[in-house]
């Protein structure tokens, strides 16, 4: 189990290899369909963002509402490739990390290839067992957006695995197979 | 037989416990299959997701809050006793003033917006929900409920099959399907089939097959074997607990049929996470 802590560094991101665990210590930001919608038309009109994604690692959460006297709710990853039609756009200006579930297309693991980046997956449905390690939360901006508005979590050994890595190395593809027993 | 008089709030409380315990307990059958398959996982990592999903629905349990932010759409089958009058009220707004209190009061996330296309602004207490009502005689409601979670919901899909195409049609379909699905919809998953009724009948069926314990098996033998067997099939692909490899996609396929027209066979797969949830009362 490796131990990273955000914002995530280069020289991290560069030994990061697809298929190691990885608990994650630091700040990120959250975002999901209706917040990456809104980030993605602010780019292509060449406005300024709310938030400052540089460096970055977004987690797309759609958290539950935290029940006293826990600091968050539930909240696990939901699925990424819904967030695939903006997610280039994020990393070509300066995001370096996604942390979300399942598979992604072509252009985002180029995205991440060209910009040096990676994607871990968060276990979905794991959302009760991830807050534990989410310590504070806090609005960043689009509070109109409720559980899609964006937010910065402090965390502490936020488990997670990473899935694509800066060659482009992809375990969704790599692994299934080994696994496969249909042709025996 | 009498009429029977039943107060819209003891729909609304009925409702919404239903609501809060399907999304902070999940059912015995899910628990007891998740424990069986991390004994039979033969990957570590899916060994690993088992146990930590095992963990994540253990505190769920303990401390009385959901196990999955995405707590739902509030799907409900009803079975309504032609001799009931509602009190004070109508069913369908009890059942939804159940499901905002549910949603408000139990600290369940929502994740309804009103309008789908345009506005997409969230109605912030998860209703309306989705109610199939079926009249049956008798005097009692008997209501099956649960939040089915949208990111299995989108792996989902229909087809209009021929008869031509016969039970092999029926799987290759099924199997097409969730092998497309593959590590979105947090495997390990249930797997609802409807066959048979109409184009919105076998649907509606599919989503009550995930509405089905997956400890119980189809009454017909012939449908029981092929629940068994598409099980076996699924859990050859490879995807794995979270899709990130293993021997578990699946933990339960479960088939509903209808009868249908001379002309079709539709099937419906609807895909479930492993937090099928879903809860049932008599009133």
């Amino acid at each position: 189990m490796k131990k990273i802590t955000l914002p995530l560094k280069d020289e991290d991101i560069k030994n990061l290899k697809a298929g190691d665990s990885v608990l994650l210590t630091g700040t990120m930001i959250t975002g999901r369909d209706a917040a990456h919608k809104r980030l993605f038309e602010l780019i292509e009109k060449g406005e300024k963002l709310p938030v400052d994604i540089k460096g970055e690692t977004i987690y797309y959460v759609g958290p539950a509402p935290a029940k006293p006297p826990y600091a968050v709710g539930p909240a696990g990853p939901t699925s990424s490739y819904r967030m695939d039609k903006y997610a280039p756009a994020l990393m070509d200006n300066g995001l370096k990390g996604m942390i979300g579930k399942g598979a992604r297309n072509q252009d985002v693991i180029d995205a991440i290839v060209r910009n040096g980046g990676v994607y871990f997956a968060a276990i979905g449905g794991a959302a009760a067992l991830i807050a534990k390690s989410i310590k504070i939360e806090e609005l960043i901006c689009y509070e109109d957006l409720g559980t899609e508005a964006v937010r910065r979590y402090t965390v502490e050994d936020f488990p997670c695995i990473v899935v694509i890595d800066s060659k482009g190395n992809n375990i969704y593809q790599t692994e299934p197979p080994k696994y496969n027993t249909e042709n025996l | 037989m009498e009429i029977r008089s039943i107060q819209a709030e003891t729909v609304t409380k009925t409702v919404k416990k239903l609501f809060t315990d399907c999304n902070y307990f999940i059912g015995d059958d899910i628990m007891n299959a998740l424990k069986n398959a991390e004994k039979t996982e033969k990957s570590p990592v899916g060994k690993s997701v088992l146990s930590q999903i095992i963990e994540n629905d253990e505190i769920a349990k303990n401390e009385m809050i959901p196990l999955c932010q995405d707590t739902g759409m509030a799907v409900l089958f009803v079975e309504y006793g032609d001799r009931v009058v509602i009190e004070d009220g109508s069913f369908e707004q009890a059942v939804n003033q159940g499901v905002r209190e549910a949603y408000e009061e139990g600290y369940l996330r929502k994740s309804i917006v009103a309008d789908p296309v345009f506005d997409r602004i969230n109605t912030k207490d998860n209703t309306p929900a989705v109610i199939h009502t079926r009249i049956v005689s008798g005097n009692q409601i008997k209501i099956l409920a649960g939040g089915k979670g949208f990111g299995s919901e989108n792996m989902s899909a229909i087809k209009m099959i021929t008869p031509s195409y016969g039970v092999e049609g029926v799987k290759s379909f099924i199997l097409d399907t969730v092998r497309k699905a593959g590590p979105n919809p947090c495997p390990p998953i249930v797997v609802g089939v409807g066959i048979g009724g109409d184009f919105e009948v076998c649907a509606e069926l599919a989503k009550k097959a995930t509405f089905r314990s997956i400890d119980t098996q189809n009454s017909d033998a012939r449908y029981a074997a092929l629940e068994q067997e598409l099980l076996e099939k699924i859990n050859k692909m490879g995807f794995g607990p979270a899709g990130l490899g293993g021997n578990t996609t699946a933990i339960g396929v479960n088939i509903e049929t209808a009868p249908t027209h001379i002309a079709g066979m539709p099937v419906a797969v609807n895909i479930c996470c492993h937090a099928a949830r879903h809860k049932s009362a008599v009133i």
